[in-house]
């Protein structure tokens, strides 16, 4: 047990150092979130109750940029290059591999979602959040919501080439529907619909009600609903199509 | 001691597609084996089911002991693997690298000597998306060899190799035997196999054809031999036969009592090459005459 810890430990380390050097990555699945904040924050600046939207919806945004978008990406990489098919001759064992590979995913969700919450504070007018472990509920939620989500749509994905293709088809609409640059409630019917079918959105209620509204977690529990059904598809689907090699039998 | 590899009756089927057909070897310890044959006879997939990446769908196979389909943990940590071609991270350095490496492995060998084996030290520091193809390539050995394994699979691990880069990995790899490994090393080069191998098999179709030391190997095990001659006209006159020693004394008599010379007479034993180009042609063999090439 103690030896899955420590391998688990040096394999995240790895994947830490090399995230850093990788300045694609680091741009898109870390400062792209912050950038938006930043632009929308000077936008908005001085109306609060598009503050008050636009906080929490780019912290929910970025929850989904750095598990579901980013391990599309990496795993189409690493299966279209060989590096999972090379880790998968070595000794080390899958779980360890996969699992140090999402502590570093869920590492910058956590980053992202304190410097939003830092610069909800510091500079958009919104207070300290009212309920933490509502906050920190629904950021996990979604982590493992979007991390699963995206593992599966990497067993989609034919080619590293295609890959901005299916991963923004699915980001880009989401994103748009599910109230992160707008108050989600002032949308079309149908846009509404949608969106209330999809998890994005309900991650971003739960963080809402955490950083600005107050709604409690008693009054999300249909949003958690939402996204554990989504989750546990995921987590079938990451599993069920799981290829370390990138010839289909 | 048990055979290092052993393989009996293998099958592979994809679909409708049967890629390996009742495949028999035994690869010993401390034995250098060479798989040959061409472009989808079936090499890959046979070494990918011995390194535990694809399952079989029938016959016995045994890896050091393990079925590999079990892909025990114990059974990884004495095998090293050189695939066809794979990518690494780009952004990590060799020592890097093989410090990580070394770290899946309960008896990992020193990174340092490692590096030297597979000539990197000058690239050491160097990130994987700066290397050249063939020093790459030694990284993969370097990576396959970190954890000091028994058995090493080797799948064309040339390809693309300068003359003076291949000359070099072949050294590595008699290194190897002389360590005491066992190396199972696929291949479509002839001369590498020759050059390297104790025993070879040949694979076309999903079969096995033949099986042998490359000196030694005959097509159906007969002995024969090849007894070439230009006439006094100058045409090159090639003769086979399973018993030189009464051709030639047929030959050379006739000779002497016309009184005539036998220009660039030679007599040899198909090489590796001959035996692979006969034992996988598409069609029957072509008549050997008019073969000017010995």
């Amino acid at each position: 047990m103690t030896e899955v810890v420590a391998l688990t430990w040096r394999q995240y380390r790895l994947e830490r150092r090399l995230f850093w050097r990788n300045p694609s990555a680091a741009f898109f699945n870390f400062l792209f979130p912050l950038i938006l904040l930043g632009l929308f924050g000077a936008v908005f600046s001085g109306n609060q109750h598009d503050l008050n939207v636009i906080v929490p919806g780019i912290a929910g945004l970025s929850v989904m940029s750095t598990t579901f978008t980013a391990l599309a990406f990496n795993l189409t990489f690493l299966r279209e290059q060989g590096v999972l098919k090379r880790m998968r001759g070595t000794p080390l064992p899958a779980g360890v591999y996969l699992g140090g590979l999402a502590a570093s995913a869920v590492t910058n969700t956590a980053l992202q979602v304190t410097i939003i919450t830092l610069a909800g504070k510091l500079l958009f007018g919104i207070p300290w959040p009212r309920d933490w472990p509502e906050l920190v509920l629904f950021a996990a939620a979604g982590v493992v919501c979007f991390a699963s989500l995206g593992v599966a749509l990497s067993h989609v994905i034919p080619n590293f080439d295609s890959a901005p293709a299916y991963v923004n088809a699915i980001f880009l609409p989401t994103i748009f529907i599910s109230g992160v640059f707008y108050d989600a409630a002032s949308a079309p019917a149908f846009i509404k619909d949608i969106a209330e079918g999809l998890p994005l959105k309900h991650v971003i209620d739960g963080l809402s009600g955490a950083m600005v509204t107050g709604k409690g977690i008693g009054d999300h529990l249909s949003a958690l609903a939402v996204i554990a059904v989504w989750g546990a598809a995921g987590i079938f689907l990451a599993i069920r199509g799981f290829s370390w090699d990138q010839r289909r039998d | 001691m048990s055979a290092a590899i052993s393989v009996r009756g293998l099958r592979k089927r994809y679909g409708d597609l049967e890629a390996v057909r009742g495949i028999d070897f035994e690869v010993a310890r401390g034995e250098v084996f060479g798989l040959l044959g061409p472009n989808g006879a079936g090499k890959t997939t046979t070494v990918e089911i011995l390194e535990g990446y694809r399952e079989r769908s029938g016959g016995e196979v045994a890896v050091l002991g393990h079925d590999p389909a079990g892909r025990a943990r114990e059974l990884r940590e004495r095998v090293g693997i050189v695939l066809q071609s794979t990518g690494m991270y780009r952004h990590i350095t060799v020592r890097e690298a093989l410090d990580h490496w070394a770290g899946f492995y309960a008896r990992a060998r020193e990174v340092t000597e490692v590096i030297a084996l597979a000539g990197l030290e000058e690239k050491a520091g160097e990130r994987v998306n700066r290397l050249s193809g063939g020093q790459l390539r030694r990284l993969d050995f370097a990576l396959a060899l970190i954890g000091d394994p028994e058995l090493i699979f080797l799948d064309e691990p040339t390809t693309g190799f300068d003359p003076v880069a291949r000359r070099q990995a072949w050294d590595t790899i008699r290194s190897l035997r002389a360590l005491g490994k066992t190396v199972l090393l696929t291949t479509h080069y002839l001369d590498e196999a020759q050059e390297l191998a104790d025993r070879v098999a040949i694979i076309k179709d999903g079969r096995l054809l033949a099986e042998g030391a490359p000196g030694e190997l005959g097509a159906g095990g007969d002995e024969r031999y090849r007894v070439s001659y230009r006439n006094g006209d100058g045409s090159l006159v090639v003769e086979e036969t399973d018993d030189p020693t009464t051709l030639l004394h047929q030959l050379t008599a006739a000779a002497l009592a016309r009184g005539e010379r036998l220009y660039e007479l030679s007599v040899t034993r198909p090489s590796l090459e001959d035996v692979y180009l006969e034992l996988t042609a598409d069609v029957t063999p072509t008549p050997p005459a008019g073969a000017a090439h010995d």
